[in-house]
Protein backbone atom coordinates (compact mmCIF):
# COMPACT_ATOMS: atom_id res chain seq x y z
CA UNK A 1 0.00 0.00 0.00
CA UNK A 2 2.47 2.42 0.27
CA UNK A 3 4.46 1.86 -2.66
CA UNK A 4 2.16 2.14 -5.32
CA UNK A 5 3.50 2.70 -8.54
CA UNK A 6 4.86 5.89 -7.11
CA UNK A 7 8.62 6.47 -6.17
CA UNK A 8 9.16 5.33 -2.53
CA UNK A 9 8.35 8.27 0.02
CA UNK A 10 11.80 7.87 1.92
CA UNK A 11 10.95 10.39 4.49
CA UNK A 12 7.23 8.98 5.13
CA UNK A 13 9.28 5.54 5.49
CA UNK A 14 11.33 6.60 8.18
CA UNK A 15 8.71 8.92 9.81
CA UNK A 16 6.25 5.13 9.86
CA UNK A 17 8.84 2.70 10.27
CA UNK A 18 11.58 4.70 11.91
CA UNK A 19 9.61 6.24 14.31
CA UNK A 20 6.71 3.84 14.63
CA UNK A 21 9.11 1.49 15.95
CA UNK A 22 11.20 3.68 18.84
CA UNK A 23 7.50 4.86 19.97
CA UNK A 24 6.59 1.23 20.68
CA UNK A 25 10.14 0.67 22.34
CA UNK A 26 9.55 3.63 24.54
CA UNK A 27 5.95 2.50 24.70
CA UNK A 28 7.17 -0.91 25.78
CA UNK A 29 10.77 -0.37 27.66
CA UNK A 30 9.69 0.72 31.29
CA UNK A 31 7.93 -2.89 31.80
CA UNK A 32 10.87 -4.76 30.33
CA UNK A 33 13.05 -2.62 32.66
CA UNK A 34 10.88 -3.33 35.62
CA UNK A 35 10.96 -7.27 34.88
CA UNK A 36 14.83 -6.64 34.61
CA UNK A 37 15.33 -4.92 37.58
CA UNK A 38 13.36 -7.69 39.90
CA UNK A 39 16.39 -9.97 39.20
CA UNK A 40 19.41 -7.73 40.64
CA UNK A 41 21.88 -9.32 42.49
CA UNK A 42 22.12 -5.51 43.95
CA UNK A 43 21.45 -3.78 46.77
CA UNK A 44 20.55 -0.28 44.58
CA UNK A 45 18.38 0.38 41.49
CA UNK A 46 21.26 0.17 39.48
CA UNK A 47 20.28 -0.63 36.24
CA UNK A 48 21.59 -2.39 34.12
CA UNK A 49 22.22 -4.74 37.51
CA UNK A 50 25.54 -5.87 38.10
CA UNK A 51 24.36 -9.55 38.64
CA UNK A 52 21.34 -11.51 38.53
CA UNK A 53 19.70 -13.07 41.62
CA UNK A 54 16.18 -14.55 43.05
CA UNK A 55 17.27 -12.57 46.44
CA UNK A 56 14.53 -9.96 46.51
CA UNK A 57 11.94 -12.37 44.97
CA UNK A 58 12.84 -14.80 48.27
CA UNK A 59 12.94 -11.44 50.67
CA UNK A 60 9.53 -10.67 48.76
CA UNK A 61 8.40 -14.22 50.23
CA UNK A 62 9.65 -14.52 53.55
CA UNK A 63 6.77 -13.86 56.17
CA UNK A 64 9.14 -12.12 59.25
CA UNK A 65 10.59 -9.08 56.67
CA UNK A 66 7.18 -8.93 54.31
CA UNK A 67 4.38 -9.66 56.61
CA UNK A 68 2.99 -6.29 56.11
CA UNK A 69 3.15 -6.65 52.01
CA UNK A 70 1.99 -9.61 52.37
CA UNK A 71 -1.55 -8.22 54.26
CA UNK A 72 -1.52 -5.47 51.90
CA UNK A 73 -1.58 -7.90 48.90
CA UNK A 74 -4.58 -10.02 50.65
CA UNK A 75 -6.23 -7.34 51.01
CA UNK A 76 -5.82 -5.54 47.29
CA UNK A 77 -6.47 -9.03 45.84
CA UNK A 78 -10.17 -9.39 48.67
CA UNK A 79 -11.18 -6.30 47.23
CA UNK A 80 -10.25 -6.91 43.36
CA UNK A 81 -12.47 -10.06 43.91
CA UNK A 82 -15.44 -8.31 45.70
CA UNK A 83 -15.27 -5.90 42.95
CA UNK A 84 -15.39 -8.20 40.54
CA UNK A 85 -18.17 -9.94 41.76
CA UNK A 86 -20.53 -7.12 42.56
CA UNK A 87 -20.04 -5.16 38.97
CA UNK A 88 -20.85 -8.74 37.75
CA UNK A 89 -23.71 -9.07 39.56
CA UNK A 90 -24.73 -4.94 38.97
CA UNK A 91 -23.53 -4.21 35.59
CA UNK A 92 -24.71 -7.28 33.64
CA UNK A 93 -28.14 -7.69 33.96
CA UNK A 94 -27.88 -4.05 33.03
CA UNK A 95 -26.17 -4.31 30.21
CA UNK A 96 -28.84 -6.39 28.82
CA UNK A 97 -32.10 -4.74 29.97
CA UNK A 98 -30.77 -1.59 27.96
CA UNK A 99 -30.99 -3.57 24.88
CA UNK A 100 -35.05 -4.24 26.16
CA UNK A 101 -35.61 -0.45 26.50
CA UNK A 102 -37.05 1.82 24.03
CA UNK A 103 -33.67 3.57 22.53
CA UNK A 104 -35.17 7.37 23.86
CA UNK A 105 -34.65 5.72 27.47
CA UNK A 106 -31.65 3.70 26.82
CA UNK A 107 -29.98 6.48 25.54
CA UNK A 108 -31.02 9.09 28.50
CA UNK A 109 -29.32 6.63 31.54
CA UNK A 110 -26.62 4.98 29.36
CA UNK A 111 -24.73 8.10 29.89
CA UNK A 112 -25.36 8.04 33.49
CA UNK A 113 -24.04 4.70 33.89
CA UNK A 114 -20.93 5.27 32.43
CA UNK A 115 -20.68 8.98 33.62
CA UNK A 116 -17.47 6.81 36.57
CA UNK A 117 -15.28 6.24 33.39
CA UNK A 118 -14.46 9.53 32.56
CA UNK A 119 -14.88 11.48 35.54
CA UNK A 120 -11.20 12.18 37.41
CA UNK A 121 -11.66 9.26 40.23
CA UNK A 122 -9.82 11.35 42.49
CA UNK A 123 -12.82 13.59 42.49
CA UNK A 124 -15.29 10.83 43.07
CA UNK A 125 -13.11 9.72 45.85
CA UNK A 126 -13.39 12.52 48.12
CA UNK A 127 -17.12 13.02 47.23
CA UNK A 128 -17.67 9.63 48.36
CA UNK A 129 -16.35 10.21 51.31
CA UNK A 130 -18.22 13.51 52.33
CA UNK A 131 -21.06 11.18 51.22
CA UNK A 132 -20.45 8.27 53.59
CA UNK A 133 -19.70 10.38 56.29
CA UNK A 134 -23.44 12.02 55.90
CA UNK A 135 -24.62 8.57 56.92
CA UNK A 136 -22.63 7.80 59.58
CA UNK A 137 -20.12 5.53 57.71
CA UNK A 138 -16.30 6.17 58.34
CA UNK A 139 -13.73 4.87 56.12
CA UNK A 140 -13.23 0.74 55.81
CA UNK A 141 -12.64 -1.87 53.41
CA UNK A 142 -16.57 -2.52 52.98
CA UNK A 143 -16.72 1.37 51.69
CA UNK A 144 -13.21 0.77 49.45
CA UNK A 145 -15.32 -2.26 47.68
CA UNK A 146 -18.51 0.08 46.98
CA UNK A 147 -16.63 3.20 45.68
CA UNK A 148 -14.56 0.38 43.29
CA UNK A 149 -18.06 -0.97 42.11
CA UNK A 150 -19.19 2.15 41.24
CA UNK A 151 -16.26 3.80 39.29
CA UNK A 152 -15.36 0.32 37.74
CA UNK A 153 -18.73 -1.76 37.14
CA UNK A 154 -19.28 0.37 33.93
CA UNK A 155 -16.09 -1.24 32.46
CA UNK A 156 -18.03 -4.51 32.77
CA UNK A 157 -21.31 -2.76 31.79
CA UNK A 158 -19.48 -1.51 28.42
CA UNK A 159 -17.94 -4.80 27.93
CA UNK A 160 -20.92 -7.16 27.88
CA UNK A 161 -22.92 -4.06 26.35
CA UNK A 162 -20.52 -4.68 23.79
CA UNK A 163 -21.61 -8.07 23.00
CA UNK A 164 -25.57 -7.38 24.16
CA UNK A 165 -25.75 -5.01 21.50
CA UNK A 166 -25.19 -6.91 18.32
CA UNK A 167 -27.58 -10.52 19.85
CA UNK A 168 -30.03 -11.74 17.27
CA UNK A 169 -33.44 -10.80 18.99
CA UNK A 170 -34.85 -13.62 17.35
CA UNK A 171 -32.70 -16.09 19.98
CA UNK A 172 -35.20 -14.57 22.93
CA UNK A 173 -38.39 -13.96 20.74
CA UNK A 174 -37.86 -18.22 20.28
CA UNK A 175 -37.71 -18.68 24.06
CA UNK A 176 -39.94 -16.37 24.95
CA UNK A 177 -42.49 -18.08 22.04
CA UNK A 178 -41.57 -21.66 23.78
CA UNK A 179 -42.76 -19.90 27.27
CA UNK A 180 -39.88 -18.84 28.92
CA UNK A 181 -40.32 -15.59 30.97
CA UNK A 182 -38.10 -13.02 30.70
CA UNK A 183 -35.54 -13.69 33.67
CA UNK A 184 -35.07 -17.29 32.61
CA UNK A 185 -34.61 -16.35 29.06
CA UNK A 186 -32.07 -13.87 30.50
CA UNK A 187 -30.12 -16.79 32.19
CA UNK A 188 -30.90 -19.49 29.88
CA UNK A 189 -30.52 -17.94 26.69
CA UNK A 190 -28.63 -14.51 27.45
CA UNK A 191 -26.65 -14.40 30.33
CA UNK A 192 -24.20 -17.94 28.43
CA UNK A 193 -24.32 -15.95 24.99
CA UNK A 194 -23.05 -12.61 27.48
CA UNK A 195 -19.97 -14.79 28.77
CA UNK A 196 -16.83 -13.47 26.22
CA UNK A 197 -17.76 -9.96 27.74
CA UNK A 198 -18.49 -10.94 31.32
CA UNK A 199 -15.21 -12.55 31.19
CA UNK A 200 -12.83 -9.79 29.27
CA UNK A 201 -14.89 -7.69 31.96
CA UNK A 202 -13.89 -8.94 34.86
CA UNK A 203 -10.45 -9.19 33.97
CA UNK A 204 -10.66 -5.07 33.38
CA UNK A 205 -12.09 -4.66 36.68
CA UNK A 206 -9.58 -6.63 38.40
CA UNK A 207 -6.74 -5.13 37.00
CA UNK A 208 -8.41 -1.76 37.36
CA UNK A 209 -9.47 -2.30 40.84
CA UNK A 210 -5.81 -3.95 41.80
CA UNK A 211 -4.02 -0.90 40.87
CA UNK A 212 -6.40 2.16 42.00
CA UNK A 213 -5.31 4.45 44.13
CA UNK A 214 -7.06 7.82 43.91
CA UNK A 215 -10.35 5.97 45.42
CA UNK A 216 -8.77 3.50 47.91
CA UNK A 217 -6.45 7.02 49.33
CA UNK A 218 -9.80 8.56 50.58
CA UNK A 219 -12.30 5.88 51.13
CA UNK A 220 -9.83 3.12 53.19
CA UNK A 221 -9.36 2.93 56.60
CA UNK A 222 -5.75 2.48 58.32
CA UNK A 223 -5.79 -1.05 58.79
CA UNK A 224 -6.69 -1.25 54.98
CA UNK A 225 -3.47 -1.38 53.73
CA UNK A 226 -3.82 -1.84 49.90
CA UNK A 227 -0.62 -2.98 47.66
CA UNK A 228 -0.55 -0.15 45.52
CA UNK A 229 -0.44 2.38 48.45
CA UNK A 230 1.94 0.23 49.97
CA UNK A 231 4.24 0.21 47.25
CA UNK A 232 4.09 4.27 46.91
CA UNK A 233 5.34 4.24 50.86
CA UNK A 234 7.69 2.11 50.20
CA UNK A 235 8.94 3.71 47.14
CA UNK A 236 8.93 7.13 48.38
CA UNK A 237 10.35 6.10 52.16
CA UNK A 238 13.55 3.80 51.05
CA UNK A 239 13.02 3.30 47.48
CA UNK A 240 13.25 -0.13 48.60
CA UNK A 241 14.62 -3.08 46.27
CA UNK A 242 11.36 -5.60 47.58
CA UNK A 243 9.14 -2.80 44.78
CA UNK A 244 11.31 -4.75 41.74
CA UNK A 245 10.28 -8.13 43.23
CA UNK A 246 6.49 -6.99 43.52
CA UNK A 247 6.63 -5.44 39.89
CA UNK A 248 8.25 -8.65 38.10
CA UNK A 249 4.69 -10.62 39.51
CA UNK A 250 2.74 -8.20 38.31
CA UNK A 251 4.31 -8.02 34.78
CA UNK A 252 4.85 -11.47 35.15
CA UNK A 253 0.98 -12.31 35.67
CA UNK A 254 -0.03 -9.71 32.84
CA UNK A 255 2.24 -11.09 30.74
CA UNK A 256 0.55 -14.91 31.47
CA UNK A 257 -3.13 -13.74 31.00
CA UNK A 258 -1.99 -11.50 27.59
CA UNK A 259 0.38 -14.54 26.23
CA UNK A 260 -3.01 -16.83 27.33
CA UNK A 261 -5.28 -14.57 25.69
CA UNK A 262 -3.35 -14.47 22.81
CA UNK A 263 -2.88 -18.49 22.16
CA UNK A 264 -7.03 -18.64 22.79
CA UNK A 265 -7.48 -16.03 19.94
CA UNK A 266 -5.55 -17.20 17.90
CA UNK A 267 -7.29 -17.31 14.20
CA UNK A 268 -7.79 -21.07 13.06
CA UNK A 269 -6.18 -22.07 10.16
CA UNK A 270 -8.13 -23.60 7.51
CA UNK A 271 -7.57 -27.02 7.13
CA UNK B 1 -43.57 -10.16 23.98
CA UNK B 2 -42.62 -8.47 27.49
CA UNK B 3 -39.64 -5.98 26.51
CA UNK B 4 -39.49 -4.02 29.65
CA UNK B 5 -35.73 -3.76 30.78
CA UNK B 6 -36.67 -1.45 33.84
CA UNK B 7 -36.24 -4.54 36.20
CA UNK B 8 -32.40 -5.37 35.14
CA UNK B 9 -31.31 -2.15 35.16
CA UNK B 10 -32.83 -1.02 38.33
CA UNK B 11 -29.42 -2.20 40.28
CA UNK B 12 -26.78 -0.28 37.85
CA UNK B 13 -29.29 2.88 38.18
CA UNK B 14 -29.76 2.77 42.19
CA UNK B 15 -25.53 2.80 42.37
CA UNK B 16 -25.08 5.28 39.60
CA UNK B 17 -27.53 7.43 41.86
CA UNK B 18 -27.23 7.04 44.73
CA UNK B 19 -23.55 5.65 44.68
CA UNK B 20 -22.39 8.53 41.76
CA UNK B 21 -24.65 12.02 41.57
CA UNK B 22 -25.60 11.93 45.58
CA UNK B 23 -21.60 12.08 46.57
CA UNK B 24 -20.79 14.46 43.56
CA UNK B 25 -24.22 16.89 44.28
CA UNK B 26 -23.39 16.55 47.79
CA UNK B 27 -19.53 17.89 46.77
CA UNK B 28 -20.76 20.77 45.00
CA UNK B 29 -22.97 21.77 48.27
CA UNK B 30 -20.14 21.27 50.10
CA UNK B 31 -17.98 23.91 48.02
CA UNK B 32 -20.71 26.51 48.54
CA UNK B 33 -21.23 26.45 52.36
CA UNK B 34 -18.46 27.74 54.86
CA UNK B 35 -17.53 25.82 57.70
CA UNK B 36 -20.26 26.85 60.02
CA UNK B 37 -22.53 25.79 56.97
CA UNK B 38 -24.19 28.78 55.36
CA UNK B 39 -23.64 29.48 52.01
CA UNK B 40 -21.17 31.24 50.52
CA UNK B 41 -18.83 31.31 47.54
CA UNK B 42 -15.82 32.33 49.68
CA UNK B 43 -14.07 28.60 48.85
CA UNK B 44 -14.08 29.79 45.02
CA UNK B 45 -13.36 33.28 45.25
CA UNK B 46 -9.89 31.79 47.94
CA UNK B 47 -9.39 29.37 45.38
CA UNK B 48 -8.82 32.47 42.33
CA UNK B 49 -7.50 34.79 44.91
CA UNK B 50 -4.16 32.85 46.73
CA UNK B 51 -1.67 33.12 44.20
CA UNK B 52 -0.47 29.87 45.05
CA UNK B 53 -3.54 27.62 44.37
CA UNK B 54 -4.21 29.39 41.27
CA UNK B 55 -0.66 28.25 40.51
CA UNK B 56 -1.03 24.64 41.13
CA UNK B 57 -5.00 24.94 38.88
CA UNK B 58 -2.67 26.22 35.86
CA UNK B 59 -0.24 23.95 36.59
CA UNK B 60 -2.51 21.17 36.68
CA UNK B 61 -4.33 21.64 33.19
CA UNK B 62 -1.08 22.82 31.82
CA UNK B 63 0.39 19.31 32.57
CA UNK B 64 -3.08 17.92 31.07
CA UNK B 65 -2.14 19.81 27.81
CA UNK B 66 1.48 18.57 27.72
CA UNK B 67 0.96 15.18 27.95
CA UNK B 68 -1.77 15.34 25.23
CA UNK B 69 0.21 16.62 23.46
CA UNK B 70 3.46 14.52 23.74
CA UNK B 71 1.22 11.32 23.69
CA UNK B 72 -0.07 12.21 20.40
CA UNK B 73 3.53 12.74 18.53
CA UNK B 74 4.79 9.74 19.88
CA UNK B 75 1.24 7.64 19.23
CA UNK B 76 0.62 8.90 15.66
CA UNK B 77 3.45 7.02 13.91
CA UNK B 78 2.34 3.56 16.34
CA UNK B 79 -0.97 3.85 14.62
CA UNK B 80 0.63 4.89 11.52
CA UNK B 81 2.46 1.49 11.96
CA UNK B 82 -0.65 -0.49 12.45
CA UNK B 83 -2.05 0.69 9.59
CA UNK B 84 0.88 -0.42 7.02
CA UNK B 85 1.02 -3.89 8.55
CA UNK B 86 -0.16 -6.47 8.10
CA UNK B 87 -2.53 -9.19 9.84
CA UNK B 88 0.41 -11.08 11.92
CA UNK B 89 2.23 -7.53 12.88
CA UNK B 90 -0.96 -5.79 13.78
CA UNK B 91 -1.43 -8.70 16.47
CA UNK B 92 1.87 -7.77 17.98
CA UNK B 93 1.48 -3.84 17.78
CA UNK B 94 -1.86 -4.69 20.27
CA UNK B 95 -0.06 -7.13 22.15
CA UNK B 96 2.48 -4.59 22.80
CA UNK B 97 0.09 -1.78 23.28
CA UNK B 98 -1.97 -4.01 25.93
CA UNK B 99 0.94 -4.71 27.97
CA UNK B 100 2.05 -1.74 29.18
CA UNK B 101 -1.80 -0.62 29.26
CA UNK B 102 -2.36 -3.96 31.68
CA UNK B 103 0.82 -3.02 34.09
CA UNK B 104 -0.27 -1.53 37.24
CA UNK B 105 0.71 2.17 37.02
CA UNK B 106 3.04 2.06 40.09
CA UNK B 107 5.03 -0.22 38.68
CA UNK B 108 5.43 1.85 36.04
CA UNK B 109 6.50 4.75 37.76
CA UNK B 110 8.62 2.44 39.79
CA UNK B 111 9.83 1.61 36.55
CA UNK B 112 10.56 5.12 35.30
CA UNK B 113 12.49 5.85 39.05
CA UNK B 114 15.13 3.09 37.83
CA UNK B 115 15.11 4.17 33.95
CA UNK B 116 15.66 8.18 35.09
CA UNK B 117 17.14 7.70 38.66
CA UNK B 118 21.41 8.70 39.26
CA UNK B 119 22.08 4.99 38.56
CA UNK B 120 19.94 4.28 35.61
CA UNK B 121 20.87 3.58 32.20
CA UNK B 122 19.91 8.07 30.77
CA UNK B 123 22.07 9.04 33.76
CA UNK B 124 24.93 6.32 33.05
CA UNK B 125 24.86 7.06 29.56
CA UNK B 126 25.24 10.96 29.65
CA UNK B 127 28.18 10.24 32.16
CA UNK B 128 29.93 8.07 29.18
CA UNK B 129 29.13 10.81 26.66
CA UNK B 130 30.73 13.14 28.91
CA UNK B 131 27.05 15.55 29.07
CA UNK B 132 27.25 14.86 32.72
CA UNK B 133 30.58 14.98 34.77
CA UNK B 134 29.40 12.72 37.61
CA UNK B 135 25.68 10.31 37.31
CA UNK B 136 22.69 12.81 38.36
CA UNK B 137 19.06 11.64 39.11
CA UNK B 138 17.11 12.77 36.44
CA UNK B 139 13.30 12.87 38.14
CA UNK B 140 11.46 15.84 40.13
CA UNK B 141 11.39 18.11 37.56
CA UNK B 142 8.25 19.17 35.35
CA UNK B 143 9.60 17.68 31.76
CA UNK B 144 10.35 14.00 33.22
CA UNK B 145 7.13 14.10 34.47
CA UNK B 146 5.71 14.64 30.90
CA UNK B 147 7.78 12.20 29.55
CA UNK B 148 6.82 9.64 32.18
CA UNK B 149 2.84 10.76 32.06
CA UNK B 150 3.25 10.15 28.38
CA UNK B 151 4.50 6.70 28.65
CA UNK B 152 1.62 6.13 31.14
CA UNK B 153 -0.76 7.11 29.43
CA UNK B 154 0.12 6.25 25.05
CA UNK B 155 -2.17 3.01 25.05
CA UNK B 156 -5.03 5.24 26.33
CA UNK B 157 -4.66 6.94 22.89
CA UNK B 158 -3.36 4.65 20.74
CA UNK B 159 -5.72 1.48 21.58
CA UNK B 160 -9.29 4.10 20.46
CA UNK B 161 -7.32 4.79 17.32
CA UNK B 162 -6.74 1.32 16.25
CA UNK B 163 -10.36 0.47 17.29
CA UNK B 164 -11.28 3.13 14.78
CA UNK B 165 -9.21 2.19 12.20
CA UNK B 166 -9.94 -1.77 12.62
CA UNK B 167 -13.51 -0.91 11.52
CA UNK B 168 -12.44 1.23 8.24
CA UNK B 169 -11.03 -0.16 5.07
CA UNK B 170 -7.94 0.97 3.14
CA UNK B 171 -9.87 1.63 -0.19
CA UNK B 172 -10.14 5.31 0.30
CA UNK B 173 -6.79 5.49 1.19
CA UNK B 174 -5.68 3.39 -1.54
CA UNK B 175 -7.86 4.79 -4.24
CA UNK B 176 -5.99 7.63 -3.17
CA UNK B 177 -2.86 6.59 -3.82
CA UNK B 178 -3.81 4.92 -7.46
CA UNK B 179 -5.09 8.54 -8.17
CA UNK B 180 -1.68 10.04 -7.29
CA UNK B 181 -1.87 11.48 -4.25
CA UNK B 182 1.61 11.10 -1.76
CA UNK B 183 1.60 9.30 1.20
CA UNK B 184 1.73 12.47 3.51
CA UNK B 185 -1.29 13.64 1.33
CA UNK B 186 -3.00 10.63 2.03
CA UNK B 187 -1.96 11.03 5.88
CA UNK B 188 -3.62 14.79 5.74
CA UNK B 189 -6.50 14.25 3.69
CA UNK B 190 -7.67 10.87 4.69
CA UNK B 191 -6.39 8.83 7.22
CA UNK B 192 -6.27 11.64 10.07
CA UNK B 193 -10.32 12.46 9.55
CA UNK B 194 -10.69 8.99 9.94
CA UNK B 195 -8.94 8.74 13.10
CA UNK B 196 -10.77 11.44 14.63
CA UNK B 197 -12.85 9.97 16.63
CA UNK B 198 -10.36 7.96 18.01
CA UNK B 199 -7.97 10.83 18.88
CA UNK B 200 -10.50 12.24 20.46
CA UNK B 201 -11.51 9.51 22.50
CA UNK B 202 -8.18 9.15 23.30
CA UNK B 203 -7.51 12.56 24.59
CA UNK B 204 -10.28 12.75 26.76
CA UNK B 205 -8.91 9.73 28.60
CA UNK B 206 -5.21 10.91 28.55
CA UNK B 207 -6.49 14.47 29.53
CA UNK B 208 -8.36 12.84 32.80
CA UNK B 209 -5.27 9.96 33.57
CA UNK B 210 -2.65 12.85 33.38
CA UNK B 211 -4.21 15.17 35.34
CA UNK B 212 -5.34 13.02 38.32
CA UNK B 213 -2.56 10.67 38.30
CA UNK B 214 -1.75 11.14 42.18
CA UNK B 215 1.41 8.56 42.69
CA UNK B 216 2.84 9.15 39.36
CA UNK B 217 2.80 12.96 40.18
CA UNK B 218 3.89 12.33 43.38
CA UNK B 219 6.56 10.23 42.71
CA UNK B 220 8.38 11.11 39.65
CA UNK B 221 7.32 15.08 40.30
CA UNK B 222 8.94 15.03 43.87
CA UNK B 223 7.75 17.11 47.00
CA UNK B 224 8.07 20.98 45.45
CA UNK B 225 5.74 19.87 42.49
CA UNK B 226 2.25 20.54 43.40
CA UNK B 227 -0.90 19.36 41.22
CA UNK B 228 -4.33 19.47 42.24
CA UNK B 229 -4.40 16.04 43.44
CA UNK B 230 -1.83 16.31 45.65
CA UNK B 231 -3.48 19.76 47.26
CA UNK B 232 -6.74 18.07 47.39
CA UNK B 233 -5.31 15.23 49.81
CA UNK B 234 -3.43 17.46 51.93
CA UNK B 235 -6.27 19.68 52.37
CA UNK B 236 -8.43 17.13 53.55
CA UNK B 237 -5.88 14.40 54.75
CA UNK B 238 -3.85 17.21 56.69
CA UNK B 239 -5.35 20.49 57.05
CA UNK B 240 -9.15 18.98 57.00
CA UNK B 241 -10.20 21.81 55.53
CA UNK B 242 -13.31 20.19 53.26
CA UNK B 243 -14.88 23.12 51.77
CA UNK B 244 -11.59 24.15 50.43
CA UNK B 245 -10.87 20.52 49.00
CA UNK B 246 -14.53 20.42 47.95
CA UNK B 247 -13.72 23.61 45.42
CA UNK B 248 -10.78 22.28 44.13
CA UNK B 249 -11.53 19.07 43.25
CA UNK B 250 -14.83 20.92 41.83
CA UNK B 251 -12.64 22.91 39.68
CA UNK B 252 -10.67 20.08 38.83
CA UNK B 253 -14.16 18.15 37.41
CA UNK B 254 -15.12 21.28 35.69
CA UNK B 255 -12.00 21.38 33.60
CA UNK B 256 -12.05 17.83 32.77
CA UNK B 257 -15.72 18.46 31.87
CA UNK B 258 -15.19 21.00 29.58
CA UNK B 259 -12.32 19.44 27.78
CA UNK B 260 -14.56 16.37 27.40
CA UNK B 261 -17.71 18.20 26.32
CA UNK B 262 -15.24 20.53 23.59
CA UNK B 263 -14.20 16.78 22.33
CA UNK B 264 -17.73 15.31 22.11
CA UNK B 265 -19.04 18.61 20.28
CA UNK B 266 -15.99 18.46 18.24
CA UNK B 267 -16.57 14.96 17.15
CA UNK B 268 -19.98 15.60 16.46
CA UNK B 269 -18.60 17.82 13.22
CA UNK B 270 -19.46 16.05 10.58
CA UNK B 271 -15.51 16.44 9.01
CA UNK B 272 -14.29 15.35 12.24
CA UNK B 273 -17.04 12.41 12.96
CA UNK B 274 -15.43 10.02 10.68
CA UNK B 275 -17.00 10.43 7.15
CA UNK B 276 -13.99 9.88 5.32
Amino acid sequence: MLDGNRPLDWAYRLFVYGLGGLAIAFMVAPVAVGLAMSFTAGQTLKFPPDGLSLRWYSALLDPEQSGPIHTAILHSAQIAVLTVLGAVLVAAPAAYGVTRLKPAASAAVEPLMLAPLVLPSLVYGLAALIASGRVGLSPSFGLVVFGHIVVFGPLMYRSCAAITQRLDPSLEEASALLGMGPFRTFLRVTLPLMLPGILAGMFLVFMQSLDNVSVTLFLADARTTVLPLRMFQMIEESLDVRVAAISGVLIGAVLLCLIVSWKALEPKRQG
Amino acid sequence: MNRNGLPFLLPMLALSLAGFLVPLALLGVFSLVDTAGSPTLDNYRRLFADPFILSVLVDTLGLGAKVVALTTVIALPIVLLYWHAGPKMRRVIVFLTLLPMLTSNVVRTFAWIVILGRLGPVSQAMVELGFFPAPRSLLFNETALVVVLAQIELPLLVLPVIAVMTRSDGSLAAAAATLGAGPWRVLSTILLPMMAPGILAGWVLVFAGATTSYVTQSVIGGARLIYLPQFVYREVGVLFNWPSAAAAAFVLLAATSIVMLAMTAASRHPRLAGHA
